[in-house]
C-alpha cells in the first residue's frame, strides 16, 4: 500500500483519483487543489509518492510542475509524478534534472484512462523509476536527432520503451524479440551514447537521460 | 510646447545676440551650394539619359532622374534641423520585401517621390539661385565694408569700398568698417525672415500630410491594438474554457471507462468499452493539439525561447534554434512572434523543400531581430500566402515589420523586426 499526496485543481478528476487509488489498495492521505497545499501536505504527511497536475492555481501556469521541483529539492528522493496535457520537452527536462533522474514520472494526463498501466507506473515511480510518457519520448525521438544519430531505429525503441520504465522482459515482449536481443541493444545503445560500462549508477537512467537531453555522457562524471 | 524654430526666435531680443542669424545664413549658403549640385545632376541625367535612350542604356539613367529628388529630400530635411528643430518625418513607406526591385515599386508607387522630384526642380532651377543672391548680397556688403581697413592698409594709398566710392584715409576707412559692423545686425533680421520663409516652403513641399489626418491614424493604430489585444484575451478565454472544461471531462470520462473495463474484462461489453476509451483517447489528442493550436501554455511559462523550441521539436523537417534572449519580452511580442515563427515554419515545411532549417534571433538596437531561414529553393511570396499577410499585420501592430527574402533557388529568409525597449 502507498500512502500518496495527491494535487488536482478539477475537482471531478481528483475525487476520480482519489476512487481509483483506493479501488486498487493505495490510501490517498490528502487530496489537495492548489500548488501551497501540496507543499503544506507533503510536510504533514510525509508521503511514499507525490502525484500532482502541471497547471495549477493560483496562476493556472506550471506551479504544480515548480512545487513538484522544490519539492525534490528539499527532499532529494521523493518520489513525484507529474500529470499534464503537454507534450512538452522542457517540462520534463526540468523534472529530470531536479535529481539524479530517479522516482520521477511525467505521464499525460490520458494515461489515467489505462487504469492498470497507470497504477503500474505509481509504483515504478514510487520504487525509483523513471518513466516518461511514450508521446514525450516519441517527440524527442524524432527530433532531437544530433546525438542521438547513431542509434538504429531498433535501438531507439528500445530506448524509448526504456524510458517508459520497462523492464528488459516487457520490452522484449513489446518488441517480440528475445531477452538477450534486448540486451544487447541496450549495451550498444550504452556504447554509442559513450555511458561508461563499470560505472555503478543506475545506467538505464542514464541512458535515458542522455537520450531525453539530446547530451550524451552527461552525467557520466 | 513647439521647439524652437527661427522664426519663433526672429521676435526675441537677443535674436542678434544668438546663434541664430548665423544659422540663417548657414542654411541659405548651403542651399546655394546644395542647389548646384542638384542642377547639374538634373541636367546631366536628362541630357545623358535622353541621348542615350537610343542605345536603351539611358533608361536607367531616366530612372535615376525621377529618383533624384529622394536623396535631396532626405539631405534637405537634415539640414532644415539647422534652423527648425521640429524634425521632419520621413513620408517614405519601407518595402516590404529586400531587394533592389521592390524597393523601386515602392518608391515609385508613393506620392511622395514624385514630390520630391518637382521639389528637386524647383530648387534646382529657381530657389538656390535666389538664395545665393541674398546670402551673397549680404556677406558681400558686410564683408567688404568690414574689409576696408584692411584694403587701405595693403594697397597704403587707397581702397575702393563695395567697387563704389574711394575712401583714402584711415578716419574714413575705420568708418566704413564701422557701417559694416553696424550693418549686420540689421541684416541678420530679412536674413533670418527669408530663411524662414525658405524653411516654411520646404516643410510644406516635403512633409506628409499631418495634422487631423495624422491624429486619425494614430487613433486607428490604437483601435488596432485594442482590437489585437482582444482577440488575444479570446483566445486565452477559450484555451482555459477548453482546458478546464472538455479536456478535464474527457481525462475523467477515460478513467471511468477504464475502470468499467476492469469490472467488465471478459464480459459482452468489453470491446465496447475499449473502443469508446480509443474515441475519448483521440478526442484529448485533437483538444490537446487545438488549445496548442490557440495558444501554447508552455509559451506563457517559459516564455518565448522555449516555446520556438517546442515548435523546432515538432517540425517535421529538423530546426536548429539559436535565440539569445537575456530577459523575457513583453507578452504582447512574444506571442506575435511565436505566431509569426510558427507560421514560417510551417511554410517551410509545406512548400520550401527544403532540409533543414535554423531560427536565429535576439536583441539588437532595442529591436527584437527573429529570422527563419531554411535551405530550399525559394520563390515564397508574401502576396500569395494569406498566413504571411497576417503574420506581417499582427507584426506591424507592434510596429514591426516583416521582410522575406526569397530568390529562386533560394534560401528563403523571413526576418522579424519588433521594437521591443528592454528594462
Amino acid at each position: 500500500m502507498l500512502r500518496i499526496v495527491l494535487a488536482e485543481d478539477s475537482v471531478l478528476l481528483r475525487e476520480g483519483l482519489v476512487g481509483l487509488m483506493e479501488r486498487f489498495g493505495h490510501q490517498v492521505v490528502a487530496a489537495v487543489g492548489s500548488a501551497d497545499e501540496l507543499t503544506e501536505a507533503v510536510a504533514a504527511h510525509e508521503p511514499d509518492i507525490v502525484v500532482t497536475d502541471v497547471r495549477m492555481p493560483p496562476g493556472f501556469s506550471d506551479e504544480g510542475l515548480r512545487a513538484a521541483i522544490a519539492l525534490r529539492r528539499r527532499r532529494p528522493g521523493l518520489p513525484i509524478l507529474v500529470l499534464s496535457q503537454y507534450i512538452q520537452r522542457s517540462y520534463a527536462e526540468d523534472l529530470l534534472d531536479s535529481s539524479d533522474g530517479t522516482g520521477v514520472g511525467y505521464l499525460l494526463k490520458e494515461r489515467i484512462g489505462h487504469v492498470e498501466e497507470f497504477v503500474d507506473a505509481v509504483h515504478r515511480v514510487a520504487e525509483g523509476g523513471t518513466v516518461v510518457d511514450p508521446e514525450v519520448v516519441r517527440q524527442l525521438i524524432r527530433h532531437r536527432r544530433d546525438p542521438l544519430a547513431r542509434l538504429t531505429a531498433r535501438e531507439q525503441e528500445v530506448l524509448a520503451l526504456m524510458a517508459e520504465g520497462k523492464s528488459n522482459a516487457s520490452i522484449a515482449a513489446a518488441m517480440v524479440v528475445s531477452e538477450g536481443t534486448v540486451s544487447k541493444h541496450f549495451g550498444s545503445i550504452l556504447t554509442k551514447l559513450d555511458l561508461s560500462l563499470d560505472d555503478t549508477t543506475n545506467r538505464r537512467v542514464l541512458a535515458v537521460l542522455a537520450y531525453l537531453r539530446g547530451r550524451p555522457g552527461v552525467e557520466t562524471a | 510646447m513647439h521647439p524652437p524654430t527661427i522664426w519663433t526666435r526672429l521676435h526675441l531680443r537677443h535674436y542678434v545676440r544668438s546663434g541664430w542669424p548665423w544659422r540663417a545664413a548657414l542654411y541659405l549658403l548651403s542651399s546655394a551650394v546644395l542647389g548646384l549640385i542638384t542642377l547639374l545632376t538634373l541636367v546631366l541625367l536628362a541630357v545623358a539619359g535622353s541621348v542615350l535612350t537610343v542605345v536603351v542604356v539611358g533608361l536607367p539613367l531616366l530612372l535615376v532622374l525621377v529618383l533624384t529628388g529622394v536623396p535631396l529630400a532626405s539631405v534637405e530635411r537634415s539640414r532644415l534641423r539647422l534652423i527648425d528643430s521640429e524634425p521632419l518625418a520621413d513620408p517614405h513607406r519601407e518595402p516590404d520585401r529586400t531587394g533592389l526591385t521592390a524597393w523601386l515599386r515602392t518608391r515609385l508607387q508613393e506620392r511622395a517621390t514624385w514630390r520630391e522630384l518637382g521639389y528637386a526642380v524647383l530648387f534646382g532651377f529657381l530657389l538656390w539661385p535666389l538664395e545665393a543672391l541674398v546670402v551673397g548680397s549680404v556677406l558681400l556688403v558686410c564683408g567688404g565694408l568690414l574689409a576696408t581697413p584692411v584694403m587701405l592698409a595693403v594697397d597704403g594709398e587707397e581702397a575702393r569700398v563695395l567697387k563704389m566710392w574711394i575712401v583714402d584715409s584711415w578716419p574714413g576707412a575705420l568708418a566704413a568698417a564701422l557701417a559694416g559692423l553696424l550693418l549686420m545686425p540689421v541684416f541678420a533680421y530679412p536674413l533670418g525672415a527669408i530663411a524662414a520663409g525658405r524653411a516654411a516652403l520646404t516643410r510644406f513641399l516635403l512633409a506628409s500630410p499631418t495634422g487631423e489626418l495624422n491624429s486619425k491614424i494614430k487613433e486607428l493604430g490604437r483601435s488596432r491594438v485594442r482590437l489585437v489585444d482582444a482577440f488575444e484575451a479570446e483566445r486565452r478565454r477559450i484555451e482555459r474554457d477548453l482546458h478546464d472544461g472538455a479536456q478535464q471531462r474527457l481525462v475523467a470520462l477515460s478513467m471511468t471507462l477504464g475502470l468499467a473495463r476492469l469490472d467488465a474484462a471478459d464480459g459482452p461489453l468489453g470491446p465496447l468499452l475499449a473502443k469508446a476509451q480509443d474515441e475519448a483517447a483521440t478526442a484529448l489528442v485533437e483538444i490537446r493539439e487545438l488549445i496548442r493550436g490557440i495558444h501554447p501554455q508552455v509559451l506563457t511559462d517559459r516564455g518565448l525561447v522555449a516555446a520556438v523550441e517546442d515548435l523546432a521539436d515538432r517540425s517535421t523537417i529538423p530546426v536548429d534554434v539559436d535565440l539569445d534572449l537575456p530577459v523575457r519580452p513583453p507578452e504582447a511580442i512574444e506571442t506575435a512572434v511565436y505566431f509569426a515563427v510558427s507560421e514560417a515554419l510551417a511554410n517551410v515545411a509545406k512548400h520550401s523543400g527544403a532540409s533543414r532549417a535554423v531560427v536565429r534571433g535576439g536583441l539588437e538596437n532595442g529591436q527584437l531581430a527573429v529570422e527563419v531561414e531554411d535551405d530550399g529553393h525559394g520563390g515564397a511570396d508574401t502576396e500569395r500566402g494569406t498566413g504571411l499577410q497576417g503574420v506581417a499585420d499582427r507584426v506591424s501592430v507592434l510596429d514591426g515589420r516583416l521582410l522575406v527574402s526569397s530568390p529562386p533557388g533560394g534560401p528563403t529568409v523571413f526576418r522579424l523586426l519588433v521594437p521591443c525597449s528592454t528594462p
